[in-house]
């Protein structure tokens, strides 16, 4: 098989245990890391060439990219998004593994569902780990068959998409996953205080006229999950972190001690508020919603000093003709899976904010580690998920050549840096350009 | 008296000359009006759609008139149901009845921004007939008309805008025109009622009536809905009227010559008293007729704009 590697050569390893890149060579066999030749030992120059060997010079090799947070609509919205488009989607933006998000139709709130996406994952070209829901049916009344879809494949429980509105429901979902060590991945919001909002509640909102969600729509509900977790002890994951508020309560409630991890989505560190009233734009319109400068500065601080552990693109796919609406009516989200990587270099890297060595924490080791899944290291003996990124590429983000089924993206016709060149998952190539 | 713009989605984005050209052509326009002949022929041969997906029976029927007035062909849609519902697109139902080869669209919508939604995908001129609580400029420019020909000026003058100003494109509208042209404009009204930041439109923002109306020269005031006390927005409307009504006792805080104005249609006895509403002082029947001779001027100038209208001697 010619996609097969056999060498990765004098490329730049990004370890996520290390605070700066170091040369190396990695060999891999049978889809493993065999071993990995780092530049402080004896390392000779490595010359092997040909079919399987991959020159990596002036390239940043990473362990496997995890996005932890994605919507691939499969069951039921086929029409948006396939595993398998949404993993080939993956692959286009250096991920080899994705965790899934149950709020398909039907949900995936049982063993059955999970199997199937499992299932339907197998030949994909990313790991796939669904997420199960935390409720029946996503609504939010009695608990899932949560022990079932872990020994099915969940990897973690969340009701994503919707609040879960019930206190008492949240705390049962988070004492029933301790037993499991699965998190509980909190969708934060306040459904009475979002009300009819479609925007960020701010000067933006007052000047359009449109109903606005308030920051603290997130951060009510954000307060009571690390409470119950405070006293529960089990593990808490926030999604998509998005207003200055949330980043704080999250930062004191890691000092006090609580497990509680988060993570935040490009477009909240790269967008605020004020691009909405240039165009209406609807691929502008998401939940949590775009939210202000102050916002974004405060989540690349977040980001800086470990109060967000990870980067996940909350990649939401929406057909065009659902999208091409008035905003008030248009769905929320948009999709990420393809532009996380550029952004990431062009607005946190390029500008000092983060290391490429913080970038593999929050795209691999991290989100490995939240939720327990192989990868997120570069190590010998461990499985081949590598992505391979030139950091000096520029290119511009062109929806249409996109292997996502769908186009929901703001980004269309931006200029970013860092393009992937390889996306390598066990060993063979699913990606390269 | 020309503007270069083929749309007016706001008042937001005008310059200062352009609203005073809309204003002095709609000063021509008014004094067609009075003639016993009511009609002049710019707009022959043109085709202006109202497109209205809110039910609105003032706004509607000034356009149609307007646009009669000023000879252009006119048809006129009204559906209370969105088009979401309906199973047909806004863009699909636009694209239609552009098809039917028509020059201008009127649109009234629930959504904000529907407006600028329709130029990314039409060749129409747009005429933006209030976009959910976004704006409402037609009725901003009649009611600057209403005041500047008054006063014959807008700078230096106070205006009051009382009321729902959370949900309001009426008092968007009226910001924007007014500070524009050198206004000082407040806001006033409970503070369930007033959007956030609001300060950053250029307006003081008042929660004590009696502060606002001192010193005012003109009196804005909004109708208020019964929904937002259903919707917990307001104790009562009873309420409402004790702390926020205009009252002939109220007045006395006003300079000498005061104006009172509302957009209609009156809730009598909640926002505004009786007496005040039909007092000498009132020009609301004024404003609803320098609505068509303003439309008629918006229409007009747009279509000119275009190179579209007939030439006039």
């Amino acid at each position: 098989m010619s996609n097969k590697i056999k060498l990765i050569k004098n490329g730049t390893l990004v370890l996520p245990d290390r605070n700066e890149p170091i040369e190396g060579d990695i060999y891999l066999e049978e889809g493993v890391i065999r071993k990995i030749n780092l530049e402080t030992g004896s390392r000779k120059k490595e010359k092997a060439g040909g079919e399987g060997v991959i020159d990596a010079k002036g390239l940043l090799v990473f362990p496997g990219l995890i996005d932890m947070h994605v919507h691939l609509r499969e069951p039921g919205r086929e029409d948006e998004e396939t595993i398998a488009t949404g993993t080939a989607a993956a692959a286009a933006g250096g991920f080899t593994a994705v965790a899934c998000m149950p709020n398909t139709l039907p949900p995936v709130d049982n063993q059955e569902s999970v199997m199937f996406i499992k299932q339907l994952a197998r030949d994909c070209p990313a790991r796939v780990y669904p997420v199960g829901a935390i409720s029946k049916g996503r609504a939010g009344k009695e608990i899932s068959e949560i022990g079932e879809m872990v020994h099915m494949g969940a990897v973690a429980i969340s009701d994503d998409g919707s609040p879960v509105h019930d206190a008492a429901i949240m705390r049962r979902a988070l004492e029933y996953a301790g037993m499991f060590g699965i998190p509980v991945i909190s969708h934060a919001e306040d459904s009475t205080l979002t009300g009819n909002g479609v925007m960020n509640e701010g000067y933006e909102s007052t000047r359009l006229g449109m109903p606005g969600i308030p920051p603290y729509s997130e951060e009510v509900c954000i307060s009571r999950d690390i409470i119950l977790c405070k006293h529960i002890g089990t593990r808490l994951h926030i999604a998509h972190v998005s207003t200055k508020g949330s980043v704080e309560l999250v930062r004191r409630a890691k000092a006090e001690g609580v497990h509680v991890t988060a993570e935040a989505t490009p477009h909240h560190f790269t967008l605020t508020d004020t691009l909405i009233g240039k165009e209406f734009n609807t691929n502008l319109k998401m939940m949590p919603p775009l939210r202000t400068q102050e916002d974004v500065d405060a989540i690349i601080a977040g980001l800086m000093d470990g109060t967000i552990d990870a980067i996940a693109s909350d990649h939401a796919p929406h057909s065009s003709e659902e999208k091409e609406v008035e905003f008030d009516h248009a769905p929320n989200g948009i999709i990420g899976l393809e532009t996380t990587v550029g952004l990431v270099a062009t607005f946190l890297v390029r500008p000092g904010h983060l290391t490429w060595n913080d970038i593999a924490r929050k795209l691999s080791k991290h989100p490995a580690g939240i939720l327990k899944i192989t990868g997120g290291e570069l190590k010998a003996n461990r499985v081949a998920d590598i992505t391979i990124i030139d950091p000096k590429a520029a290119w511009m983000v062109r929806v249409d050549k996109f292997a996502s089924k769908s186009r929901n993206s703001p980004y269309d016709g931006w200029k970013l840096h860092g393009k992937v060149r390889y996306t390598i998952l066990g060993g063979n190539v699913t990606f390269a350009s | 008296m020309t503007v270069k713009r083929k749309h007016l989605l706001g008042l937001e984005e005008l310059e200062p000359h352009e609203i005073l050209s809309f204003l002095e052509s709609a000063k021509v326009f008014r004094e067609v009006l009075d003639r016993p002949i009511k009609k002049v022929a710019p707009l022959r041969g043109l085709t202006v759609v109202n497109l209205f997906y809110e039910p609105s029976t003032r706004t509607r029927l000034s356009f149609e008139l307007a646009e009669k007035r000023l000879s252009a062909d006119t048809v006129s849609f009204t559906t209370a149901t969105s088009s979401v519902k309906k199973g047909e697109t806004l863009k699909d139902t636009v694209r239609n009845i552009e098809a039917m080869k028509i020059d201008m669209i009127v649109i009234r919508h629930q959504s904000a921004g529907v407006p600028y939604f329709l130029t990314r995908f039409s060749d129409a001129c747009i005429v933006n007939a209030g976009d959910g609580q976004h704006e409402h400029p037609t009725q901003g420019l009649l009611d600057l008309y209403t005041i500047w020909t008054k006063y014959k000026k807008l700078a230096g003058l106070r205006v009051v805008l009382m009321g729902d100003a959370k949900h309001s494109r009426v008092i968007r509208s009226n910001i924007w025109g007014l500070t524009k042209l050198g206004a000082s404009v407040a806001v006033c009204g409970p503070p369930t009622l007033l959007p956030v930041e609001m300060e950053k439109m250029g307006v003081e923002v008042y929660t004590d009536i009696d502060k606002a109306l001192d010193g005012a020269d003109v009196v804005n005031v909004m109708r208020i809905q019964l929904e937002r006390q259903t919707s917990g927005l307001l104790p009562s409307l009873r309420e409402y009227t004790t702390l926020f009504g205009i009252t002939r006792d109220r007045l006395k805080r006003l300079n000498k010559n005061y104006t009172i104005m509302h957009p209609g249609p009156i809730n009598r006895g909640i926002e505004l008293a009786d007496d005040v509403a039909d007092s000498v002082n009132s020009v609301i029947l004024e404003q609803v007729t320098n609505g068509v001779a303003v439309r008629m001027a918006v229409l007009y100038l747009l279509a000119a704009s275009e190179g579209k209208n007939v030439k006039q001697d």
